[in-house]
């Protein structure tokens, strides 16, 4: 029946794995090692503080509220709700050369483009350009995914549904006159997004695509006709869309809405005074929201933030700060030495 | 039906009369009352399932765990209602977690169908119809006569009818089922054994009546009834007859048997233990903590919830233009509303119950327990054994114990017996090169001269060749085919090939000496013993043997002697024999024996009684009656075992000595200094027990030695305990042992246990003896039953101790000579008691760090994970968006945090292991689950909250200025917000664990900077793709976006600094000012480690050297001078040397080799 169990060696391998005698590195954080590792660290950290703060500072932003809450505000007229088509005019002067090329955001405050329900009020295979998504849309988009005579709307969805839609002109005032700046809406949104991710579907014209559908509600003009300047900025690939549907993190953002590079504008705006005609359609106060036009140039660390330099200041010289505690403790009290 | 189910639920009792009843070859009565009776068949099933009821049953025994159970509830809740994760996020882990499982007990459970099938499928050779047929071994059926040849294995539990001897004996080992090696001797009924030949045994009418099933190997009652020329003969049957199924026929050609106990309900198989449900300390804490983070997710959850109502209040927070609900979600009652929020936000928090820290622990446990297995030192080499685990679950508790219970016999002991001295008649004897010396006489007898035996020497040397159980086995046991008698065989060879096997080391000691001094016994054959006085042969009928038994603790054998007088032999220990004596020198023995026992030495009383003709009837018949009684068998030979045995004539005592084991006292010492109090538990008499306390260190002879003995009433006891404080309290500067005896300590713990813990737990060293088995479990269980709850580690290596090593927190089996009975019960098993020491100090140890951090670390890194997905509620009006992506979601603790600390967990040495041996205070820095304290737990869950803090607030506020970070003054959206908390919290959560790890191995440096690297690669391969079978693509190049921004990389550099300075900081400092006793010997070690750097080889300066002078040269070193003067680094190289050669007697040889003292000059 069963076999015995021949008589077999059962000595245990001798080698490095089973005996647990690995070769090992075996660091110990003592004083010795961490004192000029955070000298070097502090140092270091310092050094890119300092760069980075330098950097910081060097950009110029300049951001004006004009949702129009005071009365004195030029946009208080156009804040009612009443009011439609309503323009207002912004003047701003500008002291010292702005150094080109300049971004134009738009900024919302108190919005919540992070609410779960709204960001998944899309459909994202309808925007990939499927027509077959065009008379169905995802239940998500529900309550935008019919209109109230139960065709489709595309895009459907929330998010697109609430597309910003103030829009802006900038004009300097040379000599008593409006010179217009010619405002860049290209390369506003990723390349990604209107090369791979958003496309319209392979139908020409693009319109026919969209037969049997309707715009958003919220919508002066369906979703082919949102650049009449560029026929190929439309459907789903329009940036001003793009930047739109790239829901923001926090309620309290920016989205970029044209560089200033061309023209007499490419280095920058020059010192002087400034109009900004704004078509005033966006309601936000009704959620106490806000909203801003912020002009900005960047580096190659992006826009004005102070924030990472102060904290490789402070870090740095914490380390340093530390390096010198651990040098006193140490000298003052032994190691305790075996015994 | 019906009651099948039941039966097979275990609701009914399957067998409802007490006796079953075999017809032997399935030859029913023609006629009569035959009720037909079920029995089990002959397939042996360990396995758990089967190819159909796999999935299900696996599924129902893994989702009865908690945690199990608890991911389902939530994978549920997903996929019922509306939430923020899709059901994938928790249903893959899941998936993963109960796939390894399911994989890994399908594997063991597919090994074990194949050992059944091999069991079930070996063929065997079965009477039938008259022919010897060959079927399979699961064909047998209760009732069928079973031939097994020689050395095969029994495939059954048979009864022995017949073998190829006349007498109808056989030998049998039983090794493979209570691992004793010796042959034992199993008979047949006279009526059957004639039927040697299938066509006798045809002809055998014999019905077989015997007990139900039960799993005492060692109790069989039954009786067979054959019908002979139409006459009933009744046979009773015991233990004797019983052939179990496992073990294995020796010294015999063939024997015939019928099966009686078959399949699941043979012994053997009704022995299967299931494993031990032993609970470590480590796992109580653990489940203590995910209760606690339970409480943490549920108040989270109720907040948020709470929060989210409070914001809602106000509709212009609800329900804005641009997010307007839909008529269902307008209309959907209120409370339902609240429920599905609540669980939408128990099912995005849910991460913070680490689902794979259960898995992590387990594969930690199984694979971790190889390295015992594995260890050289652990080895045996004489024995060739090496260090068994029975359990993996109990690795860490290894680390945890505080009180070891050992056995003395072949624990402390070799078990090896040396027959030393013996008491005749009142004189003392020394055996002296083969020769009985007297004592005070010198061994001056010429060589070769005749020895001179007296009458009473040569009973007493005859009874001790004669009252034993010992076998015989010669060195070619194949001449023994030939013929049923050993004794023709014997004159053709020289006694040295003749070898004896006993059960009990002493009485083959003790044959053995009466062998060298001239009474040999030389064999058994049938019923006759043997014996070679001075090479003149005697024959003995043996007529009855009084079994040990562990009450009465002695053994009797009733000869007829060659004259034709009938005489009793018993041997047994001096309580159990003196007080039945009536003549012989009684008090002289006793003193003789006390002195021995002082010495050290085992020691036996050996006795006889001569009967009279009627008297030797009368006992003859008791003994028959009890013997073949079905009811109360045992309690009635009992009763007859105490009317032979009494009226004794004393001859004499033998005092046989075991030798300690090697390195006894340094691995008590060892414990001792590691915190661990060692108790001995012992059967012995108290004065041999003394003194082999003293002689293997367990006690000092500086000790005070307190006396606990003899109590005879509760009132004495517990006056003698109160006298015992008292000196302990007055004289506290001098340590204390105790000496209890099994009597007083059962007085003792039955009214003034408090008292007697009192003076237990001020004692460094207690000794108990005169223990019986269920009294040393007793001990063991009001230790840890305690108010401190102390963890108990028990030892021993024989029968008596296993009840003590299943009673306590970790049994350890000793594989020694008295069967394996204690190692098949015991959680590890070690062959060497010294090995005890590095089980504990060293594996245990790294078991218990390793173990404790990652639990601690698997807790930390799930409120790294999900605190910033709770902070972000705050800031999206807590509609549970999540912060992460699903796949993040899926694959934070399968993919990117597991490896790392599961190899941490694996091969992390905080310190040196021959530093873990030569220190054994070290064992103190880990005691009372230390690392696993309240404390320390609360640290680690609030270093994971600040984490949290850091990730998401460093990452807010370098994105709430709502600036650009990239170049080209585009954006980032929540997506990119999230990757860069994740990103950042999956560098800090692997770095932190590698502050953590000191040991690190090539598999260190590859999962921890493989895990970072993996997280990259897979984050851009995931981006990089738009993922047809996705829902969204939400992810699509947002990882690309992030890697371009600089500022993102210098946000991640500085949020996972700023998480881990602190963390140092706090290393450095402790390490400094409280350094622990793990912590300075790290430093010992370090001169090993191969890279020994310049500003490591700090440690080497002399002592005496003022802080300045340190901090010269602690500034030299950092300006590069590497020139750690040759003084100092020689004065470090000696030290270690002298450490080396001190302390090394710990370890065998061949550590030392690795630990050279060279390595330490690197400087």
């Amino acid at each position: 029946m069963v076999k015995e169990v021949p008589e077999s060696e059962n000595r245990p391998d001798n080698t490095a794995f089973t005996q647990q005698r690995l070769p090992a590195w075996q660091p110990i954080l003592s004083a010795g090692i961490v004192i000029p590792m955070f000298v070097l660290i502090g140092l270091a950290f310092i050094g890119i503080g300092v760069a980075l703060f330098v950097t910081s500072r060097s950009i110029q932003v300049l951001e004006i509220d004009y949702t129009g809450v005071e009365p004195e505000s030029p946009c208080f007229r156009c804040s009612s709700s009443d009011v439609n088509n309503c323009k207002c005019n912004l003047a701003f002067s500008i002291d010292v050369l702005f150094q080109g090329p300049v971004f134009f955001y738009y900024g919302l405050k108190n919005y919540f483009q992070n609410y779960r329900n709204y960001g998944a009020s899309k459909d994202a295979k309808q925007l990939s350009g499927d027509v077959d998504k065009f008379t169905d849309p995802a239940v998500e988009c529900a309550p935008y995914r019919f209109d109230s005579s139960g065709k489709p709307i595309v895009p459907c969805g929330s998010i697109a549904n609430s597309l910003f839609n103030d829009t802006f002109k900038l004009y300097q005032i040379v000599n008593g006159a409006r010179k217009e700046v010619p405002l860049d809406g290209k390369g506003i949104a990723w390349w990604t997004d209107y090369n791979v991710k958003y496309r319209n579907p392979s139908i020409t014209p693009l319109r026919n695509a969209f037969n049997g559908t309707v715009k958003p509600v919220n919508w002066p003009r369906p979703a082919y006709e949102l650049d009449t300047t560029d026929p190929a900025n439309n459907g789903f690939i329009n940036q001003d869309f793009l930047v739109w549907m790239r829901r923001a993190a926090l309620p309290n953002f920016r989205k970029l809405y044209r560089r200033i590079t061309e023209g007499d504008y490419s280095e920058g705006l020059p010192a002087g005074n400034y109009t900004l005609e704004i078509s005033y359609n966006y309601p936000v106060l009704k959620f106490d929201g806000r909203k801003t036009v912020v002009f900005s140039n960047v580096s190659w660390m992006g826009g004005k933030n102070e924030f990472l330099g102060i904290a490789y200041l402070v870090i740095g010289s914490l380390c340093v700060v530390m390096s010198i505690v651990m040098l006193i403790v140490y000298a003052k009290f032994k190691f305790p030495d075996e015994d | 039906m019906l009651r099948w189910i039941r039966q097979q639920l275990g609701f009914d009792p399957p067998h409802q009369s007490e006796t079953r009843t075999v017809y032997v070859a399935n030859r029913f009565p023609q006629h009569g009352h035959y009720i037909p009776q079920r029995f089990a068949d002959n397939r042996i099933i360990s396995s758990k399932y089967t190819i159909w009821n796999f999935v299900p049953k696996n599924l129902f025994e893994q989702f009865r765990r908690i945690a199990n159970f608890y991911f389902l509830i939530i994978f549920l809740v997903q996929l019922m209602i509306d939430t923020p994760t899709s059901p994938v996020t928790s249903g893959l882990p899941l998936f993963f977690v109960i796939t390894v499982t399911a994989i890994k007990q399908g594997y063991e459970d597919w090994l074990r169908h194949k050992a059944d099938n091999e069991v079930n499928g070996a063929p065997v050779f079965v009477v039938r119809s008259g022919s010897l047929v060959q079927t399979r071994s699961k064909n047998i059926r209760v009732g069928d006569i079973v031939r097994v040849a020689k050395d095969e294995t029994f495939p059954a539990d048979l009864v022995l009818l017949s073998s190829d001897r006349a007498d109808g004996t056989c030998h049998i080992t039983t090794a493979s089922l209570d691992g004793e090696t010796n042959l034992k001797t199993h008979y047949s009924v006279a009526e059957t054994s004639v039927c040697q030949s299938v066509s006798q045994l045809e002809a055998l009418q014999a019905v077989v009546e015997c007990q139900q099933p039960e799993a005492d190997l060692y109790r069989f009652v039954g009786r067979v009834t054959v019908t002979q020329h139409g006459e009933e003969i009744v046979r009773p049957l015991g233990p004797e007859n019983l052939l179990l199924r496992g073990a294995r026929l020796k010294n015999t050609k063939e024997i015939f048997g019928v099966a009686v106990y078959t399949g699941m309900e043979s012994k053997m198989a009704l022995n299967y233990k299931c494993k031990s449900q032993k609970r470590s300390a480590v796992e109580k804490s653990m489940n203590t903590f995910l209760l606690i983070y339970l409480g943490i997710l549920l108040s989270e959850a109720v907040l948020s919830t709470i929060l989210k109502y409070a914001w809602q209040a106000e509709d212009k927070w609800d329900e804005p233009f641009y997010n307007q609900k839909t008529d269902q979600e307008r209309n959907s009652s209120p409370i339902l509303k609240f429920i599905s929020d609540f669980l939408a936000f128990l099912v995005l928090y849910n991460f913070i119950i680490p689902i794979s820290l259960y898995v992590t622990v387990e594969m930690q446990k199984f694979l971790g327990s190889f390295f015992i297995g594995w260890d050289l030192d652990l080895y045996h080499e004489e024995s060739d054994q090496k260090a068994q685990v029975n359990t993996s679950d109990l690795n860490e508790e290894l680390g945890q114990v505080e009180y070891v219970f050992t056995d003395k016999t072949g624990t402390l002991t070799e078990n090896e017996m040396q027959f030393r001295e013996c008491s005749i008649s009142g004189t003392k004897y020394r055996e002296v090169n083969g020769k009985l010396v007297p004592e005070g006489m010198t061994d001056d007898s010429p060589d070769g001269s005749t020895p001179h035996l007296v009458g009473e020497e040569l009973l007493f040397l005859k009874a001790v060749s004669l009252c034993h159980t010992v076998q015989i086995s010669y060195d070619q046991p194949d001449c023994l085919v030939g013929g049923g008698d050993p004794f023709s065989h014997v004159n053709g060879f020289s006694s040295n090939h003749m070898e004896y096997y006993a059960s009990s080391p002493d009485e083959k000691a003790l044959v053995e000496a009466a062998k060298r001094i001239g009474v040999a016994f030389t064999g058994t054959s049938g019923d006759t013993m043997e014996i070679k006085t001075f090479g003149k042969t005697e024959k003995y009928k043996l007529l009855h043997v009084l079994e040990f038994d562990a009450d009465r603790r002695r053994m009797s054998v009733i000869l007829q002697t060659p004259s034709g007088g009938q005489v009793l032999f018993t041997k047994g220990a001096e309580s159990a024999i003196l007080p039945f004596t009536t003549s012989g020198e009684i008090e002289k023995t006793r003193l003789h024996v006390d002195e021995f026992a002082l010495k050290g030495l085992r020691t036996l009383v050996v006795a006889c009684r001569h009967f009279s003709p009627e008297e030797y009837i009368d006992v003859d018949r008791r003994l028959n009656a009890a013997r073949t009684a079905l009811q109360q068998r045992e309690e009635r030979l009992q009763e007859a075992f105490s009317y032979i045995e009494r009226d004794l004539q004393l001859l004499g005592a033998t005092g046989v000595e075991d030798k300690l084991q090697d390195k006894v006292q340094e691995t008590i010492e060892a414990l001792r200094l590691a915190g661990i109090k060692v108790w001995v538990l012992t059967g012995d008499k108290h004065e041999t027990a003394v003194s082999v306390s003293l002689s293997c260190g367990h006690f000092h002879r500086t000790m005070n030695i307190l006396e606990l003995l003899q109590q005879r009433s509760d009132n004495e006891c517990a006056e003698q305990l109160r006298r015992l404080a008292r000196r302990i309290k007055e004289d506290h500067v001098i340590q204390h042992g105790l000496v209890v005896d099994g009597a007083s300590l059962s007085l003792a713990l039955r009214e003034h246990e408090k008292l007697f813990m009192e003076v237990c737990k001020n004692c460094s060293a207690v000794l108990c003896c005169r223990m019986a088995p269920l009294q040393k479990a007793k001990v063991v269980r009001l230790l840890k039953t305690s108010p401190e709850k102390p963890i108990t580690l028990a030892i021993g290596d024989g029968a008596n101790d296993v009840s003590m090593i299943q009673e306590a927190h970790v049994g350890i089996g000793i594989m020694g000579k008295e069967g394996r009975q204690a190692v098949r019960n015991s959680d590890y098993a070690i062959a060497r008691f010294k090995f005890l020491a590095k089980l504990l100090l060293v594996h245990g140890h790294f078991y218990y760090i390793r173990i404790a951090t990652l639990v601690q670390y698997f807790f930390y890194k799930n409120v790294c994970f999900i605190t910033p997905q709770f902070l972000y509620q705050f800031f999206c009006l807590f509609s549970q968006q999540t912060l992460y992506d699903s796949v993040y979601l899926t694959l934070y603790n399968i993919c990117f945090t597991s490896l790392p600390i599961l190899v941490y967990s694996l091969f992390e040495q905080l310190v040196h292991p021959h530093v873990l041996q030569s220190k054994p205070g070290l064992y103190r820095d880990i005691s009372k689950n230390a690392m696993l304290s309240f404390r320390t737990f609360l640290y680690w869950t609030l270093l994971g909250f600040c984490h949290a803090f850091v990730f998401f607030f460093g990452s807010y506020i370098l994105m709430g200025e709502d600036t650009t970070l990239m170049g080209n003054g585009q954006m980032f959206g929540n997506w990119t917000f999230g990757t860069l908390v994740f990103t950042v919290m999956v560098i800090t959560v692997t770095l932190k664990l590698a502050l953590e790890t000191h040991f690190w191995t090539w598999m260190n440096h590859f999962v921890t900077w493989g895990s970072i690297a993996f997280y990259f690669i897979f984050s851009l391969f995931y981006g990089g793709i738009i993922w047809p079978f996705l829902h969204t693509q939400d992810m699509y190049f947002v990882f690309v976006q992030l890697l371009s921004s600089g500022s993102a990389w210098f946000a991640i550099i500085i949020i996972v600094i700023t998480c881990l300075f602190p963390d140092v900081v706090k290393k450095v400092f402790y390490r400094h000012l409280h350094p622990t006793s793990t912590q300075k010997s790290q430093s010992l070690s370090a001169p090993q480690a191969q890279d020994l750097s310049c500003l490591e080889s700090l440690c080497c300066y002399q002592h005496g050297q003022s802080g300045c002078t340190r901090l010269a040269r602690l500034l030299e070193h950092m300006t590069g001078q590497c020139k750690a003067s040759a003084n100092n680094c020689h004065a470090s190289s000696r030290s270690n040397r002298s450490w080396s050669d001190t302390e090394n007697f710990y370890s065998n040889d061949r550590s030392i080799l690795t630990l050279s003292p060279i390595e330490a000059t690197h400087c």
